[in-house]
């Protein structure tokens, strides 16, 4: 990998950057702090995530709803046993902001952070705020990379004592508009410093391998690491948002229909001619249908040169995770030693 | 030029208050090329409060005038007498035009009867969209003359972000995507290798997050008086 590493092999000796560079094909997960809540996240559910995944996205008043902060739900992630990714947007915070939460952040501990522009507030519960996007996600990699490497702040101010030393993320959606550009704007974000990429849902196969081939012309994949979105479908309703409603998800037919093949035993009959366990049924029979595509998707995914890894996101179905990596093989979760000079690093 | 829209006839109304005698000032600049506030709309204004004024119970008198450009004081002297006369002068003109009848005629109550709402153009009959953000510090050389500071709706310098689709900002599927304009501009210019470098973090200084701004230009200034 190109970026610069301190003596022991590491930029942060986080626990997901030690499998990725031990070669392991890595699996992260997604905690959301609940909206309308004063908790950072239900233990029941970190539970589920808890020795499945090598670490878990903590999600940034994702879709521009307030929740508990990233930073402050990752504090507590610690003690469920997880090991955060800080998602950090662009959205809520200037450069001032970004800096400070991220010298925090790393004095708490957590050595990953997802770097996001951050989804537009239109679409969240302060339509009316007033937004920041004094940078831009690329321009966060970049800073966030000036701080690790050159142990500089965004205006140039040298930092005295410890730099925060984070293994640094950013997003891709390979499926979105323009598509041709997609590659290349990925290139930026790795030229920016991304050590690992995570990208949008993939659904569609044969169009993700042309995204990669793409990525591996470039040489990104020899760069950074990259983990390819994958989540459980919970219904053919679902499905069908997705591919008509999300921007930047492709949603081949074919799943759709294996979804609908599932619960074909109840097809043709409205919600109201459904008992209540016939429904209960039904769903059982989509969730698990849901799961074996997801599972397929990740074996078609660990064959494509310059996939690293999966980034799971089983929204509000914690549950599905671990069969999922059960069932795609990636169980258990190799354990590599933390390095004893990244220990001295972070007392 | 500067596009603004009027406000509603309640709002306007509210402003107004007891106010007997009002004067509905208009301008003869931008808001009258938008249909916002010119000569027309001033007397359209105008009438409308003489008659719910009056179908209220409470009459009052309503004049207007319209001055070739409020934002300019020589040309609101044109109009002084009428000003000062009035209880409140509901300006139709944008918000500078507000704040230079305030300046100039610091004893006159002023309601704004637009909102000032975006430096655009008209792009078809009826409609105008945004184009320039003011933000002090030009970029559009280097994104093919379309600014992704005032058309994206998160001002990405290296966008486009995840939300572009079909050539729409997923915000609005009624909003181009800015970067999606800039991208097949430089493409059909042959000229995408713009969009691999990196821009770096903007100085925003030059934008409204300086504080306001002032140009001073000593080459035009007129000599101090002597003391």
């Amino acid at each position: 990998m190109d970026s610069s590493t301190v003596t022991n092999g590491y930029v942060s000796g986080s626990n997901l950057e030690r499998v990725l560079r031990a070669g392991h094909f890595a699996v992260t997960g997604e905690l959301g702090p609940p909206p309308k809540r004063r908790q950072p996240c239900d233990p029941k559910k970190a539970a589920l995530l808890k020795g499945y995944c090598d670490a878990v996205n903590i999600t940034d008043n994702q879709t521009a709803i307030v929740r508990m902060s990233s930073i402050s739900a990752g504090a507590i992630a610690f003690q469920e046993e997880l090991e955060p990714v800080i998602q950090m947007t662009c959205r809520d915070r200037n450069r001032l902001a970004i800096q400070s939460d991220l010298l925090g952040a790393y004095a708490l501990g957590m050595r990953n952070v997802l770097c996001l522009t951050g989804d537009h507030q239109s679409f969240g519960n302060h339509p009316a705020a007033k937004n920041v996007f004094d940078l831009d996600s690329i321009q966060l990699v970049q800073v966030v990379t000036a701080m690790r490497e050159d142990c500089i702040f965004q205006c140039g101010d040298v930092m005295k004592g410890q730099e925060p030393r984070f293994f640094i993320g950013a997003a891709a959606a390979p499926f979105a508009d323009p598509l041709d550009f997609r590659p290349y704007r990925l290139a930026k974000k790795v030229k920016a410093g991304a050590n690992f990429i995570q990208t949008q849902l993939i659904y569609d196969i044969p169009a993700f391998v042309e995204f990669m081939r793409k990525v591996r012309e470039l040489g990104l994949h020899q760069k950074t690491y990259i983990l390819a979105g994958v989540g459980p479908l919970k219904s053919p309703s679902m499905a069908r948002y997705m591919k008509e409603s999300v921007p930047g998800i492709l949603m081949p037919d074919e799943l759709i229909q294996k979804l609908e093949l599932a619960g074909k035993p109840w097809a043709g009959k409205s919600k109201d001619e459904l008992t209540k366990d016939e429904k209960k049924e039904r769903a059982q029979a989509w969730k698990q249908e849901g799961i074996k595509i997801c599972i397929e998707l990740i074996q078609e995914l660990k064959k494509i040169e310059g996939v690293a890894g999966v980034h799971v996101m089983a929204i509000e179905w914690e549950e599905a995770v671990k069969p999922i990596v059960e069932g795609a093989g990636l169980y258990p979760r190799p354990e590599i030693p933390a390095p004893a000079t990244m220990d001295a690093v972070q007392e | 030029m500067i596009i603004a829209e009027q406000k509603n006839l309640n709002e306007i109304k509210n402003l107004i208050g007891d106010a007997e005698n009002v004067l509905v000032l208009g301008c003869g600049t931008c808001v009258t090329v938008c249909f916002a506030g010119g000569a027309h709309e001033a007397a359209i204004t105008a009438a409308s409060l003489r008659m719910a004024t009056k179908l209220e119970g409470h009459p009052r008198q309503v004049t207007d005038l319209t001055v070739q450009r409020q934002c300019e004081w020589e040309y609101l002297d044109e109009a002084a007498e009428q000003i000062q006369q009035a209880d409140i002068v509901l300006s139709l003109g944008c918000g500078i035009g507000v704040q230079a009848i305030v300046e100039h005629f610091p004893s006159t109550w002023v309601a704004p009867g637009l909102n000032t709402t975006f430096l655009g153009l008209p792009t078809e009959q009826g409609v105008w969209m945004e184009r320039c953000a003011a933000c002090g510090d030009c970029i559009l050389g280097l994104t093919g003359g379309i600014c992704p500071i005032a058309r994206c709706s998160k001002s990405l310098l290296n966008g486009p972000c995840g939300g572009s689709e079909n050539g729409h900002c997923e915000i609005d599927p009624e909003t181009p995507c800015a970067w999606q304009l800039i991208y097949d501009r430089l493409k059909s210019m042959h000229r995408l290798d713009a969009l691999l470098e990196i821009q770096p973090p903007k100085n925003w200084r030059t934008s409204r997050d300086g504080g306001p701004r002032k140009i001073i230009r000593e080459d035009l200034r007129l000599p101090a008086e002597e003391s």
